[in-house]
């Protein structure tokens, strides 16, 4: 068994599990941080972000970066790349991708890297997730797309990521990694193509994949449908945790039992806020939020279009009305903010109990539903749609949380001079205030108050004990504690031996030893099994059968007829494959009264002490037994031999 | 076990009070538990006396499954539940869980508030029962008990419609419920894995008809609306509140807007709002079109239909009315029907099925004079129109289905008894399977043949298949290899593993038996000689066996089988031994030495 990590971020993961002759591709996720490094996408064509100037390095810089700087664009103090943005996909070249015989998706934020392979690899297998990861996946990809669509930027900067030019640009931008393998952003097109090409699955399905493994996914309480697999042979068992959440938000909660007791675990998407307590930020973005518009000013979220972004209207809508600022409007803008609210209503399978019971009335199970129909919630596909309706102060949600594109970018421009405004982040994919870097300096308030529901190491510990896997492979980062809290020793996963750890571009060797496989015994075959009880409990039989293998499925099937039967032998004469055994050892007294039955006369037996000595003088023929050897020395006629031997064998246990 | 058992106490050559028992591996499964509607008296329950004479049913049932919400398939299961007694699982789809109790207690109302019936289930009893249900999700393997395992499939007969295969170890059977093979207006059609249950339970409404194409028959049905109040007539259709009944409002509300036309469209209110506000929520469950533009536009969301009032039912003038029930046995629809019924200007549509007993079924016949409560005689004048918009599989759609599935055998149930004589000779001599159709209480019985699944040692599997491909020729994946091991059976674990592996594992002692025999010969020239002779005859019969000449003068074949020579320059003794696993080539080498040296 093997494993190939191909992402350089666990909360992003991308592998590949080569497990009983079947390759599978656990997630595809797509990381995106390196979008810091690009200069925003005014949402205004033709605005450019205010303060953005071009980038004069010194002489002797210019002379080793060439016309590199064309491509590189100032801003407080900060380098950006001005062009097309790129993404950082996983690492394709390690692995065969034509060999590939399925992906298993997570949720829907695994998946955003999909369209890379399926549309410009050889990949030819099959892809399966559940229907809500599916459309909130295409959601976020649409919005990508859009986003990078929308104000399209023409140059594609690529003279500075050569290495002998990177390495003489500033931090952070000479820090990039990677930088090679960077691709532009798929299309519309590309997406459509590719999710078509998705295969649903449901909660708990058992999916064959080609006779060999069979693949389940269960419920992992992270977002809408987002999952853990269970990947398991008859004998073998592979866990592959992804985004997983113990805490009770909206989707239907954690299955951990089918994880339990396995041969491997493979642990990724642990938080990337080890540091804050996610019950806690949601309180404080809550505060924060009434205190801002309690003051007049206006409050600005970072978001994603899914995912706790429903939370968020949930409770925030509830803290405001305690408030007395139920009056407030909250706006929600994304390009997909229409599917966004209308999807959320009907996955009423896939939402917590409480949620769920809500459509058995029936009613909408979210209460961002009523908010729409009370004009507390209003949202939009673009600033362009809301410009007349917009009253202040109030709240507004809009993308992209990285801060480069979408709505998002004209309010941090337009809100971020006044100081009664906040902005408040609680997305973790992206550093907050690398983020705000090309804003800088806001007059507004910021406030950071991530929200990541994944499992913190305290948890994840707790799961691994429970679940008692046999080996448990964690990324490397896992097992060091993070780089801004270094002597926070708890804030690693803690297993006895040390687990293996994957990095990007690592391959796997994992020691899992098979030793059984399933065969199936045909009914006609196993109708002529004469077991015999050999202890309390245990029985045992003889069989000799062909052996078929279709599908991966092995079959032991009766012996062709004339291999089997005594007519037709094989052309040395013998039945090859019919063999028998004979057990214990006999009573002497017995075995001379069988012989005796047998016609034979004339039997003496002497005593050896540890065994007989048996003369049969009529016959010339000499029986050693001692225990449980005899040897039957005959020197007489075939027919006698034949008789002594089948004596002894009714003397003994026979199969 | 290897035999299914399945008892019909509703459903057996019969339309209504679906109730069908299966035991399959030592578990006891109910299908579905409806009520008939034709009856009123004991009758329109199944008889759950089969089950058990007295006390409740629980232990006698492993779990219940509901296919979908239709009272001729749920009806019943308050009563079997709370005033029978069962207090096991209940399974059924999400949507299923959600409208069922509201048809319940729509029925419930109807007979005892309007029929004045005593001794019938009340709310409470609807909800406490509703409470022991669990909701399943397509395809989702769940685990009733440690064996016994259901699975749903999409049926698209109305909403949340399922099919369930139910497994116990290598037995399964397939339960259609009632299901549609051609997506219509808001359903998708149904579909299932090539999952080659031992048993399709299906049932075969429609067993002899093949429908014509569903756009003639939606042309059909608006033009004869359209014809009907352009004369100035009244239009009633009779629905269930939810399934047909929201795809004819999608196919008048669409054709009014296209024809611009004025005639008011009604539909009775109550469940009406509520029912669409289902569909809104179970979305994911109707046809494709519809969920991928949900977003823009909720295709339950009508602008030309309107609540009905009764009091509109002395209103002059044109209109459409959808009402409830949609057998005309009861309420509204029948209170409407009474009132048109005289006028010849009139139409009744009926969209459905109808089952005996009911006006619904007795105008479909032809019945022109109606006895109604205390016997009034009712002329029905209007004209009567049938619309087979009912969801259900036709003959095609059930051979499709089989096709897909791949059944060991057929069982037809919820259908008549003649229609299914026929479908059953046509699927015997299709697909060559066997076809049951157990009448109501008669029990029928399949055999099942399957292999038995066994763990065995990967060494052993390795070495086997390697043994008999020889070295020569690479392993043929088409030609089988023989295998020879030991299967150990401890408890329920099977075990096929090395068999001296297996008597060392069970502590037992193998007894070692050796035969020797000596052949003597007179044969003059040294001994090597002999033995050359020997080797090379040996060699020369057994090819398949592996012949050793070793240096001291002896010779082995296979794996215990020995040679030795002795003797002087004019006779040899010729010494064979070998153990009782080589017997055979053993006896038949000493034969062979025999008759081939001493002659």
């Amino acid at each position: 068994m093997k494993l190939v990590c191909l992402s350089s971020n666990p909360s992003k993961p991308c592998f590949v599990l080569y497990f009983k002759g079947v390759t599978l591709m656990l997630d595809c996720g797509l990381d995106i941080t390196q979008l810091q490094h690009f200069l925003p996408i005014p949402v205004v064509p033709g605005t450019q972000i205010s303060k953005a100037r071009s980038w004069t390095p010194g002489f002797e810089k210019k002379n080793k970066i060439g016309d590199a700087y064309q491509e590189v664009k100032e801003c407080s103090g900060r380098l950006f790349i001005d062009g097309c943005f790129e993404m950082a996909i996983p690492e394709l070249e390690i692995v065969d991708l034509s060999q590939i015989d399925a992906i298993l998706i997570s949720n829907s934020t695994c998946i955003l890297a999909l369209p890379y392979i399926t549309e410009y690899t050889g990949f030819k297998g099959h892809v399966y997730t559940t229907e809500p990861a599916l459309q909130v996946g295409r959601m976020y990809m649409e919005e990508l797309v859009k986003y990078v669509e929308r104000n399209p930027r023409t140059n594609i900067a690529t003279k500075w990521k050569q290495e002998e030019v990177l390495m003489h640009l500033p931090a952070p931008l000479k820090d990039a990694v990677n930088t090679l393998k960077w691709k532009q952003c798929y299309t519309k097109h590309d997406i459509d193509s590719c999710l078509s090409k998705v295969t649903l699955i449901g909660f708990n399905q058992k999916m064959d994949i080609y006779g060999s493994v069979e693949a389940t996914p269960v419920s992992s309480g992270y977002s809408l449908g987002s999952s853990n697999w269970v990947i398991k042979s008859t004998h073998e068992k592979v866990c592959y945790v992804s985004g997983t959440s113990t805490l009770t938000t909206h989707p239907k909660p954690m299955d951990q039992a089918p994880l339990r007791n396995s041969d491997v675990l493979i642990l990724s998407c642990l938080t990337q806020t080890p540091l804050a307590n996610p019950d806690t930020m949601i309180g404080e973005f809550c505060v924060n939020t009434a205190v801002t518009l309690k003051n007049g000013g206006n409050v600005l979220v970072p978001c994603y279009p899914s995912g706790v972004t429903y939370d968020l209207f949930e409770c925030l809508s509830a803290h405001l009305e305690q408030c007395g600022l139920a009056g407030i409007p909250m706006y929600f803008l994304s390009p997909v903010s229409d599917s966004a609210l209308a999807y959320s209503n009907i996955f009423a399978e896939w939402l917590s109990q409480s949620k769920q019971s809500k459509v058995y009335l029936p009613e909408c199970p979210f209460p961002h539903a009523e908010l729409q129909s009370q004009g507390r919630l209003k949202n939009f596909k673009s600033l362009h749609d809301m410009n007349l309706e917009v009253k202040t102060p109030c709240v507004v949600f809009a993308g992209h949380p990285s801060l480069r594109m979408g709505d998002v970018v004209h309010f941090v421009e337009l809100w971020g001079k006044h100081s009664a405004n906040t902005i408040i982040f609680t997305e973790p994919d992206f550093p907050y205030l690398e983020a705000l870097g090309p804003f800088q300096p806001v007059a507004m308030r910021v406030c950071y108050c991530p929200i990541d529901t994944s499992l913190n190491f305290s948890q994840a510990n707790k799961l691994i004990k429970d679940l008692r896997p046999l080996h448990l492979v964690v990324a490397e980062s896992y097992t060091v504690p993070p780089i801004m809290a270094s002597r926070r020793t708890d804030l690693v996963i803690d297993w006895e031996p040390s687990p293996f750890t994957y990095k990007r571009g690592q391959v796997l060797s994992l020691p899992v030893k098979r030793k059984f496989e399933s065969v199936e015994i045909d009914s006609e075959l196993a109708a002529k099994m004469e077991p015999v009880e050999v202890k309390a409990g245990s029985a045992i039989t003889m069989i000799t059968g062909s052996l078929n293998v279709r599908d991966n499925v092995y079959i032991l099937k009766p012996l062709q007829k004339e291999v089997a039967s005594g007519q037709k032998r094989s052309h040395d004469g013998f039945e090859v494959h019919k063999k028998s055994y004979i057990f214990g050892s006999p009573n002497i007294q017995t075995f001379v009264d069988v012989m005796t039955q047998q016609g034979i006369s004339s039997i003496k037996v002497e005593d050896t002490g540890s065994g007989s000595i048996i003369h049969l003088p009529n016959d010339e023929t000499l029986i050693q037994v001692d225990g449980d050897s005899t040897h039957i020395i005959c020197e007489g006629d075939e027919s006698i031999r034949v008789k002594i031997r089948d004596s002894l064998i009714k003397c003994l246990k026979r199969l | 076990m290897t035999e299914l058992r399945v008892t019909p106490l509703g459903a057996g050559q019969d339309v209504g009070r679906s109730c069908i028992l299966l035991t399959i591996g030592g578990k006891n499964v109910m299908l579905d538990c409806g009520m008939h509607m034709g009856y009123n008296d004991e009758r329109r329950f199944p008889d759950f006396s089969y089950i058990a004479r007295e006390g409740k049913l629980t232990e006698h049932l492993d779990c219940v499954i509901i296919s979908h919400f239709h009272l001729d398939h749920c009806g019943a299961l308050p009563y079997m539940t709370e005033m029978i007694g069962y207090d096991g699982p209940i399974y059924m789809t999400h949507p299923t869980k959600a409208i069922c109790p509201i048809l319940l207690e729509d029925m419930r109302k109807i007979a005892v508030d309007r029929k004045g019936e005593t001794n019938f289930f009340t709310s409470d009893m609807i909800k406490t029962c509703m409470k022991k249900v669990i909701a399943v999700n397509l395809h989702q393997n769940i685990q009733v008990d440690d064996e016994l395992e259901i699975k749903a499939y999409y049926a698209g007969h109305v909403l949340g419609a399922a099919m369930f295969e139910v497994r116990v170890g290598q037995q399964s059977v397939v339960y259609t419920g009632d299901y549609n093979m051609t997506p219509d207006r808001h359903l998708g059609a149904a579909s299932i894995d090539k999952c080659r249950p031992d048993l399709l339970i299906t049932e075969s409404t429609y067993a002899t008809t093949i429908r014509d194409s569903k756009r003639c028959r939606e042309r059909d049905f608006l033009k004869k609306v359209h014809d009907c109040v352009e004369k100035g007539g009244k239009v009633l259709i009779p629905v269930f509140a939810l399934g047909r009944a929201q795809e004819l409002c999608i196919l008048l509300e669409t054709y009014w807007e296209r024809m611009n036309l004025k005639v008011p469209i009604y539909f009775s209110l109550g469940l009406t709002e509520k029912a669409n506000n289902y569909y809104k929520l179970f979305i994911t469950w109707t046809s494709q079109k519809i969920k991928k533009t949900f977003v823009e536009r909720n295709m339950f969301e009508f602008n030309h239909i309107k609540g009905f009032d009764r009091s509109y039912i002395e209103n002059p003038g044109p209109m459409v009315v959808f009402a409830t029930p949609g057998m005309l046995h009861a309420g509204l629809s029948l209170q409407i029907f009474k009132a048109w019924a005289t006028n010849e200007l009139n139409m009744v549509i009926m969209p459905g099925y109808c089952v005996a007993g009911t006006v619904g079924h007795k105008i479909l016949n032809g019945q022109r004079k109606i006895e109604m409560e205390n016997k009034h005689m009712l002329d029905v004048k209007l004209s009567v129109q049938y619309m087979s918009f009912s969801a259900h599989a036709d003959a095609k759609g059930i051979m499709t289905l089989i096709g897909q599935c791949e059944p060991k055998n057929v069982m037809l149930v919820h259908g008549e008894g003649g229609k299914m004589e026929f479908l059953k000779t046509k699927i015997e001599k299709e697909f060559n399977i066997n076809c049951y159709m157990p009448a109501n209480g008669e029990t029928a019985e399949i055999e099942t043949k399957h292999n038995i699944p066994v763990d065995i040692s990967l060494n052993l599997l390795k070495r086997e298949c390697s043994l008999t491909s020889s070295a020569l020729e690479p392993p043929d994946a088409k030609r089988p290899c023989v295998l020879h091991g030991a299967l150990v059976m401890k408890g329920n674990k099977l075990q096929l593993i090395d068999p001296a592996h297996a008597f060392r594992e069970l502590g037992l002692e193998e007894h070692h038996l050796r035969f020797t025999c000596t052949v003597s010969i007179d044969e003059e020239g040294p001994v090597t000689q002999t033995v050359d002779k020997i080797y090379q005859l040996t060699k020369s019969k057994l090819k398949n066996y592996p012949v050793q000449y070793s240096n001291d003068g002896s010779i082995t074949v296979s794996e215990s089988v020995l040679i030795k020579v002795s003797g002087d320059e004019e006779s040899k003794d010729i010494l064979v031994s070998w153990s009782y696993q080589d017997e055979e080539l053993g006896s038949y080498l000493l034969q062979i030495l025999r008759t081939s040296l001493t002659t």
